[in-house]
């Protein structure tokens, strides 16, 4: 097969910019599941209540979708912290985090899915931002601001996420409270607060991943399912609990789907990142930059 | 209660539920029920991994789907080869079960080596992935979908749906003897030993990998089958709705809201779910009837943990063992110092 050049530096280059939104994606269920141990398939879910929030607010006032979920992060880390209280009472605190938590992500997933279908129906939404429209050329090179905003200001999540984890006492203490519980008990930190906190920053970080969805495409509410494997995929491939590794693992997977779609065609690229998580898996479980 | 007997119990039931639904003389009687007793064979087939074992399958609607295109593709292939005769419904039901089997299998050996959380994702993907394959396979349809066309009635049987119904119950039949063959054999042990305590159970030498994938194979194969008549059903297959979320929830639903550790909990939650939704479609709508088993699935796991065969228990046989048997002692906070 002839390919052009400019094609696939192209098909790099949006994989590179999808693999940043991908990360921010990704960073919530990182801390969730990579260092909580909490399975939240119901992340997705979030994600695209964030996406409803940012066109809400966006259609009525026309704030700009970033800064609405900004403005919507405390919103969400009281959602997060909420749903790990009933968590933690109704299964960790029985031992049955196992099966019946699992069963509740799945029904939390549906229950806001259907609730979305049915308050907004299936249409694709969209939202109204000046960088939507234009795009950046360099040479042969298009670089879309629709998709370059979302990535830089996911990375700039990120990094603000990584420093929090490594430098702040809380931060630490969540990166604790994945490896010992009882030690953190002993250095008089309650180790339930502490898994709060986290899963309502998992949770909060869902606002800004919903707002670059609906900046990058329409949304409807059943898109957040195409998201459940390539998250978990990226998670488990970046290492569970490493930041970095989750970065490094989105932009593998952003430019492997990229290509795929140029050059086998858009309806293969979903395959893409399950291949990726079952070989992850079967060759390498502890990812990329495992501990 | 021996097996024969159950199961000629078993057949009994079934032949009073034929000769009633005939008895009532509308065929919308058999469309409502083949739909329940489906969901009677899926979520007897998701609990005996997920209720037997503790390995949570989201992907039934993949298992399920693949049963329903292996008829379609022995159904295209018979037509491309102009073959005058058609292939019978129990060969059908064979084949799918085999490949969603395979499948299982092949799926077990990659994931479940690893913890049970991977499992659970992975087969969250499979969903996913499958439907791509499906999506982009032009023989059997694509995302466009394929028609088949039901057979004539049959002799002594009547209408097509009548058969359709007919052995779908003879399939719910077999599902629930099965569940509760293993659920009293050595096999099930081993499966319950995983679901309390895989390491102990490993330690003590049960082979845990074996017994988890031959729970991947039977539960995989079992849902094939219940999808293999599925096309004849409908009449018109198309991936979006075969893939459905709504049969990943329903299967899990049903077992958890009747009880995950026996036999009776799966059927028990069938029969309450799979009729409230047939009243809730019919009456309000079909989006509703979704939000509704959620709601019921996130109520149950929080308010009644060991569904409605646990809460019977709980007020009516109060036996003393149940509560020093109790294998989740409360403590404040997971890691507690003992």
């Amino acid at each position: 097969m002839i390919f052009s050049f400019d094609l696939l530096i192209n098909a790099v280059l949006s994989g590179i910019l999808i693999g940043g939104f991908y990360a921010a994606v990704t960073a919530g269920v990182s801390l969730s599941f990579g260092i909580l141990d909490i399975v939240n398939i119901a992340h997705p879910a979030f994600i695209i209540l964030g996406s409803y929030v940012a066109y809400i607010v966006n259609t009525t006032l026309g704030v700009d979708p970033i800064l609405t979920a900004v403005i919507m992060l405390p919103a969400f880390y009281v959602l997060g912290t909420g749903i790990y209280q009933v968590y933690y009472v109704s299964f960790e605190k029985r031992g049955q985090e196992s099966l019946r938590g699992l069963a509740f992500f799945f029904g939390l997933l549906f229950i806001t899915e259907v609730s979305l279908v049915l308050y907004f129906g299936v249409d694709y939404r969209y939202v109204e931002a000046s960088y939507i429209g234009p795009t950046w050329h360099f040479g042969t090179i298009d670089m879309p601001l629709r998709i370059l905003v979302p990535c830089v200001v996911s990375l700039l999540l990120i990094a603000v996420l990584q420093l929090v984890l490594s430098k702040t006492f809380i931060g630490r203490a969540i990166m604790a409270v994945a490896q010992d519980q009882l030690a953190l008990r002993l250095m008089a930190v309650d180790p339930i607060r502490i898994k709060r906190i986290a899963f309502g920053i998992s949770i909060a970080t869902a606002s800004l991943a919903g707002a670059f969805l609906i900046i990058i495409q329409p949304v409807e509410p059943s898109v957040g399912r195409d998201y459940i494997g390539r998250v978990f995929a990226i998670c488990v491939l970046g290492g569970m609990s490493s930041l970095p590794g989750t970065v490094i693992a989105a932009m593998m997977i952003g430019i492997v789907e990229s290509l795929t779609a140029t050059f086998y065609g858009p309806s293969w690229a979903p395959a893409v990142s399950f291949g990726f998580l079952l070989l992850t898996l079967a060759v390498r479980p502890a990812g990329l930059l495992g501990r | 209660m021996r097996t024969p007997l159950f199961l000629a119990i078993c057949l009994a039931v079934a032949a009073a539920v034929y000769a009633a639904a005939v008895g009532v003389g509308n065929d919308y009687v058999f469309f409502a029920g083949y739909v329940i007793l489906q969901y009677i064979v899926l979520s007897t087939a998701w609990n005996i991994l997920g209720g037997y074992c503790g390995y949570v399958n989201f992907g039934s609607a993949a298992f399920f789907a693949l049963g329903a295109y292996s008829t379609v593709a022995t159904y295209k292939l018979i037509e491309t080869q102009e073959l005058p005769h058609v292939v019978p419904l129990p060969v059908l039901m064979l084949i799918g079960g085999v490949v969603s089997g395979i499948v299982g299998f092949g799926m077990g050996y990659l994931t479940l080596r690893l913890r049970g959380a991977f499992f659970a994702i992975a087969t969250l993907a499979l969903a996913v992935v499958l439907q791509t394959l499906i999506v982009n396979w032009d023989f059997v349809g694509g995302s466009r979908g394929a028609y088949v066309l039901r057979p004539e009635d049959l002799p002594l049987i009547g209408p097509y749906i009548r058969y359709l119904f007919l052995v779908m119950l003879l399939l719910a039949v077999a599902a629930l003897v099965i569940a509760r063959l293993i659920e009293r054999s050595r096999l099930g042990y081993g499966f319950a030993t995983i679901r309390d305590d895989e390491l102990a159970a490993e330690a003590s030498g049960v082979p845990t990998l074996r017994l988890k994938l031959i729970a991947t194979t039977i539960s995989g194969a079992l849902m094939g089958m219940a999808g293999a008549p599925f096309p004849y059903y409908i009449g018109y297959l198309q991936p979006a709705s075969t893939f459905g979320l709504d049969y990943a929830v329903n299967s899990i639903a049903m077992p958890l809201i009747g009880g995950t550790t026996s036999w009776v909990g799966p059927l028990i939650g069938t029969i309450l779910l799979g009729s409230l939704q047939q009243i809730v479609t019919v009456t309000i709508s079909s989006a509703v009837n979704l939000l509704v088993v959620g709601v019921i699935l996130v109520a149950f796991v929080i308010l009644a943990p060991n569904g409605i065969i646990g809460l019977v228990h709980h007020y009516w046989q109060r036996k003393p063992e149940d509560f020093v048997g109790r294998r989740h002692v409360e403590t404040d906070a997971p890691g507690a110092v003992p």
